[in-house]
């Protein structure tokens, strides 16, 4: 099957203006500033059934739908952040199909009455908003961007900001205090964005992902797009698989393709011919899965993914082998989220700081076992309290690790 | 050297990009603005780009601590950040940083003999299905190094002697 968002696959040079308007580019972009009022977009992309790619799998069009229209001048965020450890699938639409992440961002922005979109980049990806910057002064060029759009009273400005080395930044409240100038933390939510966002405007924002998919439901319809997937999870969807396979990469699929499909037809299999022993479908904030063939089999969408006791996410399925120790991993990502608490709440400040200090006893095998009871109290007791998702996922690992690979906290711990 | 005599055409179009009401929003760009030559911002650049937004200067500082890219301190002229979170790590980073630690005889958080190399681990990049994979951030912004091996670094980190400014 041909790609849908990672086109470049199949078309080479498609990131150069000629080479995209050969193939569509901009004919949806046009056609809905034209043709279309903004909430018949809006209908379009709600009958798709596209859910947000971003991890929590919002449906899309209900969040566009959300934008508070009393409040002026609307915005449009990209969220461009991807830091979640195993997540790599947004860079590569960004560095080799960056005009239809733009053309989709330009829809959604007609959709909801933005006048003006961000695009919030990790400071990481530098090369990467100098490629969009091109990519922008190019679509201003051709009349994609500017003032009065298609001889239409429709003007759009899109503009690149770079974030500094912060993971909750993708957390889409901290994103607008950074986007705002401020330091990257989550803001209380109720208002949420669509009524109370950035400058405390109206503003939507979605995954990068989610807007790559835009122009394609535009040209071929939103039946087009559901007969794509399962009834809960429609359309394709990018795995990012990583670990102990053979192949890690990008893999564009439908939703509903199983566990065994992702790892033994398209990864290759596990390294040295090992078994699997846990999945983590969700990269370092996933609850760890117990592999079985009954999981292997599994469909990946999101109702599916949930019966196992864990979430799709933004699906960045890392795999691991019998090699390898949960106890080892809990300390790995337990040290990830300690680096990345933001620092604005006590249980989670407080909570990770512990929790690292007790895996790397434990991973060093001079733990006790009163130590992993006190890792799993203090994860337990951290779970409801925090502010954002960040706390909350810092314990994921940790519990379903200990609860559901008893064994590896045995041998890892002196007696 | 101030910024806005330094860069004029860069500090302009950076604020051009948010409504002047809320021009604060350019305290990040122009804080690698400020970190460019050096590769780290000093209290004057602070002190500038403080009066230049209409904030305090200790707001500017409060936002260099918070965020990891931005360095309040000189350390090698390259900052050569090795990904070793979970998906790298199960494809061999820790044993990449080792050697390669051990290839350069220094420990992680410290700098080459010429000031050349600072050598840092850091959480993913976004990279993990290219482990072992860097950053490098030097005076000509952030690169990705993916698909390492010692050795490739080792030729690499020749080539930056080699590069004037
Ligand atoms: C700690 C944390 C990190 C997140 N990181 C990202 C990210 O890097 N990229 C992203 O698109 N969403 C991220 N999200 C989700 C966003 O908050 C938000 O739900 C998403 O951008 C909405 O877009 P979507 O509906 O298109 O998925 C993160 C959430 C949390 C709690
Ligand atoms: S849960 Fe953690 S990351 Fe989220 S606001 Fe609280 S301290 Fe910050
Ligand atoms: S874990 Fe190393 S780049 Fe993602």
């Amino acid at each position: 099957m041909s790609h849908i968002l990672l086109r470049h696959r199949d078309i080479p040079d498609l990131h150069k203006m000629a080479v995209y308007k050969k193939n569509g580019g901009f004919v949806a972009f046009k056609n809905a500033v034209t043709k279309m009022k903004p909430n018949e977009v809006t209908d379009v992309v709600k009958n798709s059934g596209l859910r947000g790619r971003g991890g929590a799998g919002f449906p899309t069009g209900m969040k566009w739908s959300f934008i508070d229209n009393k409040g002026w001048p609307h915005y449009v965020v990209a969220n461009a952040d991807e830091s979640e450890p195993g997540t790599f699938k947004d860079r590569e639409i960004m560095e080799n199909n960056p005009l239809q992440f733009l053309e989709g961002l330009a829809i959604s922005s007609y959709a909801v009455g933005a006048a003006v979109a961000y695009i919030y980049l990790r400071g990481e990806s530098w090369q990467v908003a100098a490629l969009l910057d091109e990519k922008i002064a190019e679509m201003e060029e051709a009349g994609y961007l500017g003032e009065n759009l298609f001889g239409n009273d429709y003007s759009l400005k899109i503009h690149t900001h770079l974030g500094a080395g912060a993971y909750i930044c993708g957390e889409e409240t901290a994103l607008l205090e950074s986007l705002e100038g401020r330091r990257g933390q989550p803001r209380v939510r109720p208002p949420f964005p669509p009524s109370v966002g950035l400058y405390g405007k109206p503003t939507i924002i979605n995954n990068v992902e989610t807007f790559t998919n835009v122009p394609m439901i535009m040209a071929n319809g939103a039946d087009w797009y559901k007969r794509m997937g399962t009834a809960d999870s429609t359309g394709v969807k990018i795995f990012s698989l990583s670990g102990r396979v053979r192949k890690p990469g990008n893999y564009e699929l439908p939703f509903g393709t199983t566990f065994r499909q992702l790892i033994y037809e398209h990864g290759g299999g596990i390294l040295d011919g090992r078994p699997v022993k846990a999945i983590m479908p969700a990269g370092a904030s996933s609850s760890l899965i117990v592999v079985d063939d009954k999981v292997l089999d599994t469909p990946m969408d999101y109702a599916s993914v949930r019966t196992l006791g864990s979430e799709l996410g933004s699906a960045s399925v890392i795999v691991i082998d019998d090699t390898v120790s949960v106890a080892w991993i809990i300390n790995k990502t337990v040290h990830f989220f300690k680096h990345e608490s933001c620092g604005k709440c006590t249980p989670c400040r407080e909570g990770t700081y512990w929790m690292q200090n007790i895996t790397k006893r434990i991973r060093s095998g001079e733990g006790t076992e009163d130590d992993v009871d006190l890792l799993l109290n203090v994860a337990k007791q951290m779970q409801g309290k925090c502010l954002c998702a960040l706390g909350e996922f810092s314990t994921m690992a940790v519990v379903t690790g200990i609860e559901r690979f008893p064994q590896d906290f045995k041998k890892a711990v002196k007696v | 050297m101030s910024l806005v005599k330094k860069h004029p055409k860069e500090v302009k179009q950076i604020l051009s990009k948010y409504p002047p009401e809320h021009k604060r929003s350019a305290v990040m760009p122009l804080l690698y603005l400020a970190q460019r030559g050096e590769g780290f911002v000093n209290k004057a650049a602070m002190q500038e780009i403080a009066q230049i937004l209409e904030i305090t200067e200790t707001e500017v500082a409060s936002i260099v601590g918070f965020y990891t890219l931005y360095h309040d301190e000189k350390a090698g002229k390259y900052r050569m950040q090795v990904c070793t979170d979970l998906p790298c790590a199960l494809r061999g980073a820790d044993e990449f940083l080792q050697n390669l630690c051990g290839n350069l005889g220094i420990k992680v958080g410290e700098t080459t003999a010429d000031g050349l190399v600072t050598l840092e681990a850091v959480t993913c990049l976004a990279g993990c299905d290219k482990a072992p994979v860097f950053q490098t951030q030097g005076p000509d912004g952030i690169k990705y190094h993916e698909n390492m091996t010692v050795d490739k670094t080792l030729e690499l980190i020749e080539a930056l002697k080699e590069v004037k400014e």
